[in-house]
């Protein structure tokens, strides 16, 4: 039920529906409980017709680069 | 694809599992680590992750597939309810082929005549109930905290639309008094918790300090390899360190507050009850039902529902292995009787289940 892959956003109706796509697939969510204030070209990460979360891109890409760092510096 | 093929480079995995030798070599005893979330237990199948592990830690499910965790009683009133004259019965498909008691499905009521509609999303409803104004639509209100903003988000659109051939049979659960029970639970000895991903999304990363005041590891994960990886790295340094918290592993998910507007409009619209789990019993406060300003959406209040005789499945194993203690290898009709076709229990039904995920992958 869970698994809910980010999208990102492309357009937004005046009923508050936004079209996501999904690498390719374009799906249409409800923004009505989303976390924080979007606009297009947002990635959000939906669950059952609704977007939940707006991704924070800068943290995503911290978050790898550290990952990739830690283990850059690890001899095994 | 991004931020999906980011966190499944081989790479990365391989240099988190060195990561996890090493840890798992420092604390030299077995481990047990257990994924609440159905989601994760599919995921750790699907990408093989248990046999890539070192021999001391071991991975167990939990009770996280909702679907599997709703009691026998509840099943049979939804059979009950999809039945009763202009109906029409709403529900996620993943709850189709659930077998009640009498071993019916709403799958089978469905093949013999109920109108029964699998929806994607719950505020598919208010379409329903706009075009059958003289029919209620009843949607089956299932899943943890990720999913029950959702159908409080459709109760309070119909509100405001006016829309009163509307209501929802709530089975809702949350998650954090079910992990309490399990901590609690003697017959389970929990190193670790690998904490789901989006419920947290929703309840945020607070919910869970009971599991490091109990001296147990928390990590609130996300779904992809290089996430589940991580998750149990960053458990297992806990546990070498022996210093307990709840971290966050899944951060471009999570938020430590979570999302308050759509935990707001759960506790406007719902309040907890004690309630069934199958396979761990009642739990306190880790059901929700409707507050009294919305019992005009509460299925349970606007039909009677007769007394019913439920049971448990014979011969399932659903309920140990909910608990975790058991897998579905220990079950004598795994794979012989119980098939996903031929599912005995909802821990075969439901793609996230258990059962089917063992039948799939290992
Ligand atoms: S294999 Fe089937 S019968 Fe056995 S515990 Fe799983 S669902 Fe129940």
């Amino acid at each position: 039920m869970c698994i809910g892959f980010p999208g990102k956003i492309i357009s937004i109706d005046e009923d508050n529906y936004a079209q996501i796509d999904i690498s390719g697939t374009k799906r249409e969510v409800c923004l009505d409980i989303v976390d924080e204030p979007v606009i297009i070209g947002d990635y959000v990460i939906s669950h059952a017709g609704y977007a939940i979360h707006k991704i924070d891109e800068a943290l995503a890409k911290e978050k790898l680069d550290f990952l990739q760092e830690l283990i850059d510096n690890e001899v095994y | 694809m991004k931020y999906i093929d980011e966190y499944r480079d081989p790479a990365l995995v391989q240099g988190l599992l060195a990561k996890i030798r090493k840890s798992a070599d420092r604390i030299n005893r077995p481990v047990t680590i257990m994924e609440i979330c159905g989601s994760h237990t599919y995921a750790i199948g699907r990408f093989g992750i248990r046999k890539m592990l070192p021999e001391n830690i071991k991975l167990v499910s939990g009770p996280g597939c909702p679907v599997c965790v709703t009691s026998a009683r509840d099943v049979d009133i939804a059979l009950y309810l999809a039945c009763q004259k202009d109906i029409i019965f709403a529900t996620f498909g993943d709850m189709l082929r659930v077998p009640g008691s009498s071993g019916d499905s709403l799958q089978k009521k469905r093949a013999a005549g109920a109108d029964v509609r699998i929806v994607a999303a719950a505020n598919e409803c208010i379409d329903l109930a706009q075009a059958f104004p003289q029919n209620e639509v009843i949607m089956m209100g299932i899943g943890f905290e990720t999913t029950t903003p959702t159908i409080a988000a459709t109760v309070e659109n119909c509100r405001q639309k006016g829309i009163t051939n509307f209501s929802v049979f709530s089975v809702h659960k949350i998650v954090p008094p079910a992990i309490h029970a399990l901590i609690n639970d003697p017959g389970l000895n929990i190193d670790g918790f690998l904490c789901p991903g989006h419920v947290s999304t929703m309840i945020g990363s607070n919910a869970y300090n009971m599991i490091p005041a109990a001296g147990c590891a928390a990590v609130i994960t996300g779904f992809e390899p290089v996430d589940i990886m991580e998750g149990i790295w960053m458990i297992l340094e806990q546990i070498a360190n022996k210093k307990y918290e709840v971290a966050i592993q899944y951060s471009r998910g999570v938020k430590p507050e979570g999302n308050v507007r759509a935990m707001e409009l759960i506790n406007t619209i719902f309040k907890t009850e004690t309630v069934e789990w199958r396979g761990i019993g009642p739990i306190p406060a880790s059901g929700l039902i409707f507050r009294e300003a919305y019992a005009s959406y509460d299925t349970q209040t606007k039909f009677a529902v007769p007394e019913m005789e439920s049971a448990e499945l014979e011969g399932c194993g659903c309920g140990d292995i909910l608990r975790g203690i058991k897998s579905p290898e220990q079950c004598f009709l795994f794979k012989k009787v119980c098939t996903p076709m031929n599912p005995i229990g909802p821990c075969m039904v439901s793609s996230e289940g258990t059962c089917s995920t063992y039948y799939k992958y290992y």
